[in-house]
């Protein structure tokens, strides 16, 4: 269903079609997230649906030209519901030699690229890998080429601004924004005026950058362009009423957590150590600080989960948050708060591993460690996003689940879904339900040990409560007291009570759904967390070509939907696709006994849609 | 507005747990030595809480009757840290040991007193491992005999006092676990000041590393073996006060001087200003039996804690960003309605 494809002729004769793919790529210091980024604001304005994939490598700088050190930057648009940033690219702008060998093998026959021909030097060529100069040789010829000298055109439109060449070059990316804005016939407005506002103290840079943007978009419209490069119609997207803006995983986590704190009626204390790519968690939150909001850059990953854990202890709500190796670190204090009951939520922005595996690089990757990766057992909630939109509503979850169950949470999130955005109609934070804590205030037959007996939640008595003094601690507590038990009756029985706890938590979620297609046949797609926006594009189509698949997309990880079992029992085939090896998978034949089918991808890059597709068409092709 | 507290009493600081440390274990005396300190504080009991690590001392907490968190090694003062952000009103003592707060844990000692976070942190040190029965620690002296070093530790000793300066602390004291008189009025000025507070306290290990500090518990070498510092007067020490510490001010070394011998008068006995870092530093290094060890407060130079410049930060953001509202962040950025 790709693109480019002329729906109609329209009077203007533009390229009406359903939707595109646009890719930005170039060294990582070009400006290529930047660039994406004002196009996608502008699109969403414009009234696209649209994904987005940004891509850029683990180095901040790597050396100029060097295949390694590019930075890409994907956007899908279209009219239809956008779930995936798409699979191949229509238009590619690479700004040098090593961002087009790097991406020109994703871009569709007769897809649109444009490159900047000063920097198609002997040298970059030969950095990039190329023996000879591909606008050339004729290698590019399934393609419809734009070859300018960016450079040139750049220099000349902000001469009058008095920059020095280094500073003038640097508008390279926004000249280029503004040539595929004309493309697309996006609005300028929304770059403008961030322009304006990120260079506020230095007025000449916002101008030249503007200028930039506004001699790109001129170039491309007077230009003489070669036939068959012109505007691009895409029709609105047919969406909800309401209001709406972008927004990122990081972000819809950030606020769903202190929208949590709000529902719990409790402050946050959010402690964490940098690491790629969940450190904009910790940037995101530590600029909210006139919420009831404390923010801690801990010494290391152990000294940030423990601090959360001490804030937990004190009446806060405390949260860590880590990308897989900083979440091994956590481990024992993780198991601590599993031991001593108290609340705690513990993010995981997952990435490609093991060790330092690929940092900037989206995987599946903590799924075994979130349910099993800590000493002794410490059953624990975990609980997964499957799309940006979706970190808001799971972190409030999340925050529910701790609170009333005082208990640890894990939420499994990953690079794909912290850094890619998505427009989202904008919830009313009034139609949400308050589920405000109970501390323990009454003396009068307090223990430490006394726990709920509808959710078996331990009581949570906050140091400054008068009469409640009492010690907590790692060692085993005898189940009535809670003093400290080396009994080996006691030690059944606590480890049973814990292991409850969390298992009834089936009973507090929501039974699970069918995401797509029918309860019960031949086939079910079952994914988790960011292969959602794949999975449901793949299932789409092929039921659209009658086959009989359908989509389940699980949240509760751990526990399970308690329906979960007899849904996956009415179909004869059970499809999971995972970005690991095969993590979920293994705990649905473990659990339910059901011959589970994988498909996995370790790449680092997520999902194409025609992956999900074809194996699901082999899946159903091998039944019969 | 409220009503008259009724005065705590030593029974009330003590829990209903019994204590199992060893007999003749030095923690007993400091133990008995707080519980007697906390009704003195002017806190209400609800508002203690004792934070410990991994270790005999981290046994502490269970046997006092306020809030305590016996936690796991080395991290209580990353724990301690998150309740005093949590609620800076609570009055947070930290009970670790040598092996606890210097070997596992060294790193949270280092940032928490660097941080400055208002804090008592109490270092029992014995020198061993007493609850993983008695290898040797990181302030063990050089051919300590222990399991795990039969023919004797090789590696440096760590000295807590040097590495707490080192790491920024800003109330550096050392006291003796039986010396209930000395560390009763040292404990309060911990108590007292703000920011973090660092206590080392000689510890005897009865079973594993007994008598490693008889040179200076010894009451008949007190004079001897003990400089008892007191802020403001010069540092004199010996059975009639005639010995005293002097600045070689060629090597920049601190020396042994007996007042009357060789011209020295009592001028030319260093004054002890405990505000003064270089001077802490170079009491901290001072070891027997060359020198008497320092005893008393090292070093107190108070800054604003941690915790209170976090929340006047907070509520310098709060003052010019207006009040927090989920709705009005949700709709931040750029919006567009589709209608």
């Amino acid at each position: 269903m790709s693109v480019l494809e002329d729906l109609a002729s329209t009077p203007t004769q533009s390229n009406v079609v359903c939707d595109v793919v646009v890719r930005f790529a170039g060294d990582s210091g070009d400006g290529m997230q930047l660039t994406g980024n004002n196009f996608t604001e502008a699109t969403a304005i414009y009234g696209n649906d649209l994904a987005t994939f940004p891509d850029f490598p683990a180095e901040i700088r790597a050396p100029a030209g060097a295949t390694f050190g590019v930075s890409a930057f994907q956007i899908y648009f279209g009219s239809e519901d956008v779930t995936t940033a798409g699979d191949d690219v229509d238009v590619l702008v690479a700004m040098n030699p090593a961002a087009l060998i790097t991406n020109v093998g994703d871009l569709v026959n007769g897809g649109l690229v444009v490159v900047d021909e000063g920097a198609f030097t002997a040298k970059n060529l030969v950095k990039a890998g190329y023996e000879s100069n591909p606008l050339e040789d004729g290698s590019l010829d399934a393609y419809r080429l734009m070859s300018i000298d960016i450079g040139k055109q750049v220099l000349e439109a902000v001469k009058p601004f008095g920059l020095s060449h280094k500073f003038a070059l640097r508008c390279k990316n926004m000249w280029t924004l503004g040539l595929v804005m004309w493309l697309f016939e996006r609005s300028r407005d929304s770059t403008v005026e961030g322009l304006q506002k990120k260079f506020a103290a230095k007025p000449e840079i916002a101008d030249a950058n503007v200028a930039a943007l506004n001699a790109g978009h001129a170039y491309a419209e007077t230009a003489e362009l070669p036939s068959g490069i012109e505007v691009y119609k895409v029709p609105r997207a047919e969406v909800t009423p309401g209001l709406y803006r972008n927004i990122t995983g990081t972000e819809a986590l950030s606020y769903g957590l202190l929208a949590g704190g709000q529902l719990a009626s409790l402050p946050i204390v959010f402690a964490s150590y940098p690491i790629t790519p969940a450190s904009g968690l910790l940037h995101t939150l530590s600029g909210q600080k006139q919420f009831d909001l404390v923010t801690f850059q801990a010494e290391d990953e152990i000294a940030a989960a423990c601090a959360a854990i001490g804030a937990s202890f004190a009446g806060s709500l405390g949260v860590t948050s880590s990308s897989g190796p900083g979440i091994s670190l956590k481990g024992e204090a993780i198991s601590l708060a599993c031991a001593t009951e108290l609340p705690l939520i513990i993010v995981n922005t997952q990435r490609g591993g093991p060790s330092t595996g690929l940092p900037t690089k989206t995987e599946q990757s903590d799924l075994n460690q979130a349910l099993f990766g800590r000493h002794a057992d410490t059953s624990l909630p975990v609980i997964a996003s499957s799309t940006c939109a979706d970190c808001f509503d799971v972190a409030i979850e999340a925050v529910r689940i701790a609170t009333t169950f005082t208990t640890p949470v894990i939420i499994l999130s990953d690079g794909y879904v912290a850094n890619a955005s998505e427009p989202w109609c904008v919830p009313d934070f009034n139609d949400y339900e308050p589920f405000p804590v109970k501390f323990a205030t009454d003396p009068e037959g307090f223990s430490p040990a006394n726990r709920n007996p509808e959710t078996l939640a331990r009581v949570w008595a906050k140091p400054g409560t008068p009469g409640l003094e009492h010690r907590i601690g790692g060692i085993e507590k005898n189940y009535e007291t809670g003093d400290i038990s080396y009994d080996a009756e006691n030690h059944q029985k606590m480890t049973d009570v814990r292991k409850s706890k969390i298992d009834s938590i089936a009973k507090f979620i929501p039974e699970q759904t069918v995401d797509q297609g029918n309860e019960t046949g031949e086939l079910v797609v079952v994914g988790w967390g960011s292969t959602y926006g794949a999975i449901h594009q793949g299932v789409k189509r092929c039921r659209e070509e009658g086959m009989d698949v359908s989509h389940i997309h699980v949240r509760y990880m751990w526990p399970l939907p308690i329906n979960l079992e007899a849904l996956l029992k009415g179909f004869e085939k059970v499809l999971v696709p995972e970005m690991n090896m095969g993590q979920f998978v293994d705990v649905i034949r473990s659990q339910f006994l059901i011959d589970a089918q994988r498909l996995n991808k370790v790449s680092g890059q997520p999902f194409k849609i025609r992956e999900i597709e074809s194996e699901i068409k082999a899946q159903l092709e091998s039944q019969s | 507005m409220n009503a008259p507290v009724q005065k705590l009493t030593v029974k009330d600081m003590s829990s209903d747990q019994e204590v199992r440390w060893c007999p003749g274990c030095g923690d007993y005396a400091i133990l008995k030595t707080i519980q007697k300190l906390m009704p003195e504080l002017d806190v209400p009991r609800e508002n203690m809480v004792f934070i410990s690590g991994i270790g005999c001392s981290s046994r502490f907490p269970y046997y006092m009757n306020t809030y305590g968190f016996h936690t796991i090694h080395g991290r209580a003062p990353a724990i301690a840290s998150g309740v005093k952000l949590a609620n800076p009103e609570l009055d947070v003592w930290v009970i670790t040991g040598d092996g606890d707060g210097l070997s596992i844990g060294g790193n949270h000692l280092l940032h928490v007193l660097r941080r400055n976070v208002d804090l008592q942190i109490l270092l029992f040190n014995n020198e061993i491992y007493g609850l993983t029965k008695g290898q040797y620690s990181p302030t063990s002296r050089v051919g300590t005999t222990s399991p795990s070093t039969p023919n004797g530790s090789i590696d440096l000793p760590l000295r807590p006092c040097t590495f707490a300066i080192g790491a920024g602390a800003r109330f550096v004291a050392r006291s003796i676990d039986t010396e209930t008189k000395h560390m009763t009025p040292l404990l309060e000025q911990a108590h007292e000041h703000k920011g973090a507070s660092f206590v080392e306290i000689y510890q005897n290990c009865p079973v594993y590393n007994d008598g490693i500090f008889d040179y200076i518990k010894d009451k008949k070498n007190a004079a001897e073996s003990r400089l008892l510092l007191e802020n403001g007067s010069p540092m004199t020490f010996g059975s009639d006060n005639e010995k005293g510490i002097r600045l070689d001010a060629k090597t920049i070394r601190l020396e042994v001087v007996t007042i009357g011998e060789d011209g020295v008068t009592l001028e030319d006995i260093l004054v002890h200003d405990e505000s003064n870092k270089v001077m802490a530093q170079m009491l901290a290094e001072l070891k027997g039996p060359d020198f008497p060890e320092p005893i008393g407060v090292l070093y107190c130079n108070p800054a604003e804690s941690y915790e209170a410049d976090v929340y006047d930060q907070r509520e310098f953001v709060r003052l010019t960003s207006g009040a927090p509202d989920i709705n009005a962040l949700l709709r931040g950025g750029h919006t567009w309605t589709v209608d």
